[in-house]
This record gives structure tokens, C-alpha cells and sequence, in this order.
């Protein structure tokens, strides 16, 4: 876990303009303190019993206008240039959308690759494409010091940077959204090119075979698919399958079991079925779980009918009442 | 604005006592309520206000001691998460819209603003009991908001869309307190503006303005242009909750986006409101306690009237990484610096006007010094923030909620702190106990700075900002920080235990303890009803001691 060290050529330059900047600051700020603790000493009434009034010193005045201006100038450029940078993409970055949701990251490469942690080949520019499903988040990885507002309705909207040395480091949300969002972490793993390479083509290929076996007609594995959907589509942020309520009920044991539920206020009892779970993803308000915050976004549009089935068949594995 | 209106107000038995002693208390309690609460006296308005807000930052300062305490340790700790996104979010709700942005021109703005003047009142005062009616209005609707909803406010005193329109808490009604409460700024700004032109007595030229008028003054008008856009942006957000009209969401192909441009056009301006008027408290104080002429006058007054200009046109850098343009980012970054210049002349002034004069170390004194410390920090924070590259790291880091801690409370609250202990004898007519309000100082730097340094250094580390929970390496500063909460508790707790005992208990003060050349030290202390009883004369500047 690694938040400190700049590990990206971005960051280092980041870091570079903070600390030149930081020691204009502390300069200024050990002089102004000086000033005043010097001055409060020599010219107490006890030593120095008689004021004098100046009443302004233009000279000093201009001075003290001029030099900061130039001063701020400096600093301002400084920003300016390693900020323009950020807009400029090389042509060989490796595309990768990003989507946020409440709570969670998923991460899509190239040929369909869906993933919930981001891996990286080490020394290459990567282009992050950033939508959201919901509110706004925002993308930060502190290591490589980049970070950019995740905005729903928002196109064309992306950083870039090229991370320069191996290792593991967190990836935040760090713009305010909702009850979890300081839950809303993942992990960025920054490997050796042929690695990486090795670890994308291993994945695609098992993709394929899915596919392939669903196309030949064999029966399709829908359970692992739904395990897979959980994650990928951040299911698991809110619903754990060990038993253990997080911020929606657990799934393990749920289907088939008798739920207290508020529909429009009132409470009643109803029976988890397919249905249920079905009208649980579609309009997740109408009949919300007791003892549980009406939070859930709908999966409207989000999830296709295909993949709401996998899902419920992974729900149905995870109980014993399997009918 | 007639003087018989005024005389016909305070009808012919007014005294030349105090104006806080004079009606009512015999006649039993209701009457002595109805006599405070409806008054059009401004000292009375005033000190309503310094009730009312103070009240509101004792609740904020507890929800920020609980925040704190919550972030001692990773994890749920005393609440959970739920709770602790509604603390953040009232904490922020109360010490920004009940406390900070009301409480120096409500209670120093209305007590001085017309005795610095020389005037009788304010030129409205029906107006002005209004503004405070509209502050408490707000206040009970922000308060009621809090159990009509489904669950507590969870938006963070932004509201950001569109969260802001998909949680399920009452936002609408909090939205509807927060626009009632701008009503309460513009018409508090409205009527300082026209008494400042109006009311000021033979004499009082523009150049001899005391320099927390000028800095009132510019508040004012900051106020009067800048809240209007608050009012229509929450009225946007309602009509986008009930009606779904699809200006913000972008469901219904509205822009999020430009919902943080309204609101920064806003709040970044009152960012200056939080400010400014404790530049001019500083200014009141360096002089007294110098005892030699303010050094640059004219360059501190025009400051603040540079700082109300210039400070309207930076709010985009609180959106350098929200996706806006190259250019957008360009012109915000450059006038974030610019503003800064009038800062810096104005610290460079107050530290020149300690050169050469013969300083004497009392309690206003001593805030103003840690005032001019931590507005520094402040300050030169933000220009680390205002750098765009670096932003692009620190913002919505803990670092952010560091730097505005050391403008906001370290700077504006620090002032109010000052102001309270320079004017409380003329306000209250007695002195609070010297040694005591010197204790508390100290504690209050110490704590001060221990709560809020960590911050800045995790914030550069990679914290974010209003989390729940937190990675383990972060602990130790987070330990720190908390730490720093509970020293700085105990400072504010001996400070007003101090004040609060000495209301009634202090010795006589008498009309200058400090020997300010200000003409509000001219009159009694407590000033009677209509401030003066000779109408003053002025012939000198305000900080002329001989």
C-alpha cells in the first residue's frame, strides 16, 4: 500500500511545483512570524514607552504590491504549465473505461474486459475514460497525484497518466456520494508489461469460452455468471454472501425467506421470490427491506434481462430453499 | 429617515442609561422578552444576534467535537456511517449559514457600524429587526428540516446535485431555510450600505471611516450582489426535486455542472463575507494596543473594497478538477492569485503598524496577533491550491478542509474573538477577568493549530475529505488532529465561561478602558439609547491619538 511516494511522471512534476511552492510559503510565513514576535518584543510599552506615528510609506507600499504580484505570477505559471499537460494525451495511451456507481469502481478494457480492481502495465500512458451511472464521484489516485470529477451526463471526459514504477496503491472516490462513499476504494496494481499482458490475455480467453459455450448451446453456467456480475456491477458493496447485513440485507439465505418489508409507508410481510428480487433490482424503493435505508439505485437500464437472471439464479445458490 | 421617528420609537422617556438596563424588567418577564425581541434599537438587534449565533456555534462546535471523535480510529468508532455523514453535513449547514457568514456583521455590524458613524441607528431599523426575524425564521425551518425528511440532511453543506436530488432527506425544506436566511444578508447588506452614505455624522468623510466601517462596507455590498444567485440556485434545486424540470439532472439532460457554478458564484463571495469584516476588527485593534496611527489607511481600505471586487471573480477554482475547460481554468487560477494581493498588502500593513509604537499585550491584542498567524497560513495554503497542477492533487482532500479552517475559524472566528474581548467592555459596560481571557488565548492558538495542521499534511498524503473511515497510516494524524479538538474546546469553554461571568460580575469598565480614539470609546459604556448624548464632532482621523 503505497499513497505517499509520487508514482507517476505527472506526480513527480506535481511534487516538484508543491514543494517549490511550499518553500515560497514557509519563507513567507517565518518572516511574517518573525516580524511579529520581534516587533512585539522591542516595542513593548515597558522598553519603548513613547510612539511614533508613521502613518504609510509609499515606497514600501508599492514594494510590498509588486513583488508579491510577481511572485504569485511565478507560481501561477508554474501551475499553469504542469496543468495543461493533463489535457494532452499521448496517441499510444491504452483506453480504459471507467464507470462509477454508488459504491464501487468497475473498470473495462479493450475486448469487453470487465474488472473491479485496475491493473496497469508499467511505463505506458493510460487514457481513462470516466463515466458514472448515478451522482457525481471523483477519481483519485493519490500516488500518481490525478484526480478527475466523475460527472453523469458528462462526455468525453478523461485523464491520463503514465505510472512509473511497480507496485500496489488505493484508489479513492473523493468526491462526496452517499452513505458509503468512503467505501467507494479500490486497488491499482502496476505491473511489468509482460505480465500484464499475460494476465489480460488469460482472462479474455476464459471470456471466450463463456461465450463460446453459451453459443454452442450447453448449459450455461449462470450462477458463476451472476458471481461475476455481483462484482463487476458493485452488488457486493452493499450485500455480503457470508450472512452479514451491510447496507442491504445479506444475500446468503435470502431467497425464499419471509422479509418484513415498507411498501408506501406501510409495513408488511412478503416472500423473496424471483419475482421479488427482480422488482428489488427494477424499482428498488416500492418495497424496501425493514431496518434498511431506502438507498438502493435502480439497476434500470443498468442491468440487461439476461444478467438480472444470472443474478437471480446466484442469489437462488447462495440459499438453501432452492425449490 | 426623520429623527422624529426615532424619537417617536423610543417615546420621550427614554434615559440616558444603558440601552440594555433600561425597560421592563419589573414589569416581569414576558414584557422584558417582547421589549428585546421587537426592539428597533440596533445595539439590542445586535446583541440578539450575538445570542443567537453563538448559540448555533455551540452546536457546531459539538458536532465537530463528535466528528473528530469519530475519527480517532479507522471504522465506526461512536456512530456510524449514516450519522456521520449528517454531522458533517449540519456542522457545515450551522457554521457556515447560522454562524460565520451572520455573526460579525449581525452583532459587531449592528452594534458599531452606526456609533463608529456616529449616527443614532441604522437608516431602517424596522428592516433590521427583520433581518433578524428572517435569520431565526431560517433557522427554525433548517432545524424543522431535520425530521420531516427520511433520515437526516446527508448532502454536505454544498448540495451537490444531483446526490442532492436523490437522497431521500428533506433537502428541499433545508434548501427553503437556507433561502429564507439570504433574505436576512441582503436586507442586513442594504441597510449597512445606505447608512454608511447616509448617516454618517458632520465630519465623518470618507477617509476618516474607521477601517472596520470600510470593511463592513464592503461586506455589505458583497452581500447585496452575491446572495440573490444563492436564493435563485436553491430555488432551482427545489423546483428540480418536486417538479423534475431537468435543469441539473442529467437523467432529464440537465447539467450538474452548472449547478456549482451557481452555487460557487455564491459561495465563494461569502467566503470574503466570513472574512472580511474580521480584517476590519484587526485593523480596530492594532492601532489601541500600539498606540501610534495605523500604518496605511488608505491601502488597508482600498484592500477590502479590492478583495470584494476581485474576490467575485475567482469561485471556479473550487472546480479545477469538475471538467471544465482549459480556459475556464486559466482565468480562475490567475485571479485566484491576483486576490490574494490585497490580502498580503493588508498583512504587510498591520505587521508595519507594530513598528515603532509602544504595544501593551491584552487579550484583543493577543487575538489579533494569532489572527494575522493563522490568516496567513490561511492564506498561503490557498495560493498552494489556487497552483493548478497541485490542486488537481489536494482537492477535495483533507487539505482543503485544513486551509479553510485557517481562513474561516482561524481567521474570521479568531477575529470575532478579538472583537468580542475589545468591545465587551463597551457593549457590556464591564471587563471581563484579564488573566483568564489570556489563559484562553493560549489554548486557543494551541489547540487551533494542533486540530487543524495534520490536516493539511494526511491531506497531502492522500486523505479525502467526509470520510467515514479511513486507511490505517492515517491514524496518527487523525489521533493528532482529535487531540488538538479537545484543547481547543477547553480554551473556547474557559473563554466564554469567562465572558458569560463577567456580564454581570466584571468590574466597571468605564467609556475607554483601552483608550481607543474611535468615537464609539467617546460615549458611555453601555452607550445610551440613541448612542449619543451630545451629537459628536469630528474633526481628525480615526486612529489619531494626539
Amino acid at each position: 500500500m503505497i499513497t505517499q511516494a509520487a508514482s507517476s511522471i505527472t506526480g513527480k512534476e506535481v511534487d516538484a511545483v508543491f514543494f517549490t511552492v511550499a518553500a515560497i510559503c514557509v519563507v513567507m510565513l517565518a518572516l511574517i512570524s518573525f516580524f511579529i514576535v520581534y516587533f512585539v518584543i522591542k516595542y513593548n510599552s515597558k522598553r519603548h514607552p513613547t510612539p511614533v506615528d508613521i502613518p504609510g510609506n509609499k515606497t514600501l507600499e508599492t514594494v510590498w504590491t509588486v513583488v508579491p504580484v510577481l511572485i504569485v505570477l511565478f507560481i501561477f505559471y508554474l501551475g499553469w504549465t504542469g496543468f495543461e499537460k493533463r489535457f494532452e494525451v499521448p496517441e499510444d495511451a491504452m483506453t480504459i473505461n471507467v464507470t462509477a456507481r454508488q459504491w464501487s469502481w468497475s473498470f473495462e478494457y479493450e475486448g469487453g474486459l470487465t474488472e473491479t480492481e485496475l491493473r496497469l502495465p508499467v511505463g505506458k500512458p493510460v487514457k481513462l475514460e470516466l463515466t458514472s451511472s448515478d451522482v457525481i464521484h471523483s477519481f483519485y489516485i493519490p500516488a500518481f497525484r490525478v484526480k478527475k470529477d466523475v460527472v453523469p451526463g458528462l462526455t468525453d471526459n478523461f485523464l491520463w497518466f503514465t505510472p512509473d514504477a511497480v507496485g500496489v496503491y488505493d484508489l479513492f472516490c473523493a468526491e462526496y456520494c452517499g452513505l458509503s462513499h468512503s467505501s467507494m476504494i479500490t486497488k491499482v496494481h502496476v505491473m511489468e508489461e509482460a505480465e500484464f499482458i499475460g494476465w489480460k490475455e488469460g482472462k479474455l480467453r476464459k471470456a471466450e469460452k463463456e461465450a463460446a459455450a453459451s453459443l454452442a448451446g450447453d448449459v450455461v453456467d449462470h450462477v458463476s455468471i451472476g458471481r461475476r456480475l455481483s462484482v463487476e456491477k458493485g452488488c457486493v458493496s452493499c450485500h455480503t454472501v457470508d450472512g452479514s447485513p451491510l447496507i442491504g440485507p445479506t444475500w446468503k439465505g435470502l431467497y425464499l425467506k419471509k422479509e418484513t418489508v415498507i411498501t408506501g409507508g406501510a409495513e408488511r410481510l412478503t416472500l423473496v421470490d424471483a419475482e421479488y428480487i427482480r422488482k428489488s433490482m427494477l424499482e428498488p424503493g416500492a418495497d424496501v427491506v425493514k431496518g434498511f435505508p431506502p438507498i438502493m439505485p435502480s439497476q434500470e437500464g443498468v442491468l440487461t434481462e439476461d444478467e438480472i437472471e444470472a443474478l437471480i439464479e446466484y442469489i437462488k445458490s447462495l440459499s438453501d430453499n432452492k425449490r | 429617515m426623520s429623527d422624529e421617528y426615532y424619537r417617536e420609537e423610543v417615546s420621550g422617556a427614554a434615559p440616558v442609561t444603558g440601552f440594555y438596563d433600561s425597560s421592563g424588567r419589573r414589569a416581569g418577564f414576558t414584557p422584558w422578552l417582547l421589549s428585546w425581541i421587537f426592539s428597533l434599537d440596533h445595539k439590542r438587534i445586535a446583541i440578539l444576534y450575538l445570542v443567537s449565533t453563538l448559540s448555533f456555534f455551540a452546536v457546531g462546535v459539538s458536532l465537530g467535537f463528535l466528528i473528530r471523535l469519530e475519527l480517532i480510529a479507522p471504522g465506526a468508532t461512536i456512530v456510524d456511517a449514516r450519522t456521520y455523514n449528517a454531522f458533517f453535513t449540519l456542522h457545515g449547514v450551522i457554521m457556515i449559514f447560522l454562524f460565520i457568514i451572520p455573526v460579525t456583521t449581525g452583532v459587531f455590524g449592528n452594534f458599531l457600524l452606526p456609533i463608529q458613524i456616529g449616527a443614532k441607528d441604522m437608516a431602517f431599523p424596522r428592516l433590521n429587526l427583520l433581518s433578524w426575524w428572517f435569520y431565526i425564521i431560517g433557522a427554525a425551518l433548517v432545524l424543522l428540516s431535520l425530521f420531516t425528511g427520511d433520515g437526516l440532511p446527508d448532502t454536505g453543506w454544498t448540495f451537490y446535485v444531483p446526490y442532492s436530488l436523490k437522497t431521500a432527506a428533506d433537502i428541499s425544506l433545508t434548501a427553503f431555510a437556507l433561502f429564507i436566511l439570504g433574505f436576512s444578508s441582503i436586507l442586513t447588506g442594504i441597510n449597512f450600505v445606505t447608512t454608511v452614505h447616509k448617516l454618517r455624522a458632520p465630519g465623518m468623510r470618507w477617509h476618516r471611516l474607521p477601517l472596520f466601517v470600510w470593511s463592513i462596507y464592503s461586506t455589505a455590498w458583497i452581500l447585496v450582489i452575491a446572495t440573490p444567485v444563492l436564493g435563485m440556485t436553491l430555488l432551482l434545486v427545489i423546483a428540480e426535486r418536486t417538479l423534475g424540470l431537468g435543469i441539473f439532472d442529467p437523467v432529464r439532460g440537465g447539467d450538474p455542472i452548472l449547478y456549482q457554478h451557481l452555487f460557487w458564484i455564491y459561495s465563494h463571495p461569502a467566503v470574503y463575507v466570513m472574512i472580511l469584516p474580521g480584517m476590519g476588527i484587526v485593523a480596530e485593534i492594532i492601532p489601541v494596543f500600539t498606540r501610534r496611527v495605523i500604518f496605511g489607511y488608505r491601502a488597508i481600505a482600498y484592500s477590502s473594497v479590492m478583495i470584494a471586487v476581485v474576490g467575485s471573480m475567482v469561485w471556479g477554482h473550487h472546480m479545477f478538477v469538475s471538467g471544465f475547460s482549459k480556459t475556464a481554468a486559466f482565468v480562475f487560477s490567475l485571479f485566484t492569485f491576483l486576490v490574494a494581493i490585497p490580502s498580503a498588502i493588508k498583512v504587510f500593513n498591520w505587521i508595519s503598524s507594530l513598528y515603532r509604537g509602544s504595544i501593551v499585550l491584552e487579550a484583543p491584542f493577543l487575538l489579533a496577533l494569532v489572527f494575522i498567524f493563522q490568516f496567513t497560513v490561511g492564506g498561503l495554503t490557498g495560493l498552494i491550491l489556487g497552483t493548478l497542477s497541485v490542486d488537481v492533487h489536494l482537492h477535495d482532500t483533507t487539505f482543503v478542509v485544513g486551509h479553510f479552517h485557517y481562513m474561516k475559524f482561524g481567521g474570521g472566528g479568531f477575529a470575532f474573538f478579538a472583537g468580542l474581548h475589545y468591545w465587551f467592555p463597551k457593549i457590556f459596560g464591564r471587563m471581563y477577568i484579564k488573566r483568564y481571557a489570556n489563559i484562553a488565548v493560549a489554548f486557543l492558538f494551541v489547540g487551533f493549530n494542533t486540530l487543524y495542521f495534520p490536516m493539511l499534511v494526511m491531506g497531502y498524503k492522500g486523505m479525502p475529505r467526509r470520510y467515514f473511515d479511513y486507511l490505517p497510516e492515517f491514524q496518527l494524524y487523525h489521533v493528532v488532529s482529535t487531540v488538538g479538538s479537545w484543547i481547543l474546546i477547553t480554551g473556547l469553554i474557559i473563554m466564554f465561561v469567562n465572558l458569560i461571568y463577567s456580564i454581570r460580575r466584571g468590574e466597571k469598565a468605564g467609556a475607554n478602558p483601552w483608550g481607543g480614539a474611535t468615537i464609539e470609546w467617546q460615549t458611555t459604556s453601555p452607550p445610551p439609547v440613541l448612542n449619543f448624548v451630545d451629537p459628536p464632532v469630528v474633526d481628525r482621523g480615526p486612529y489619531d491619538y494626539r
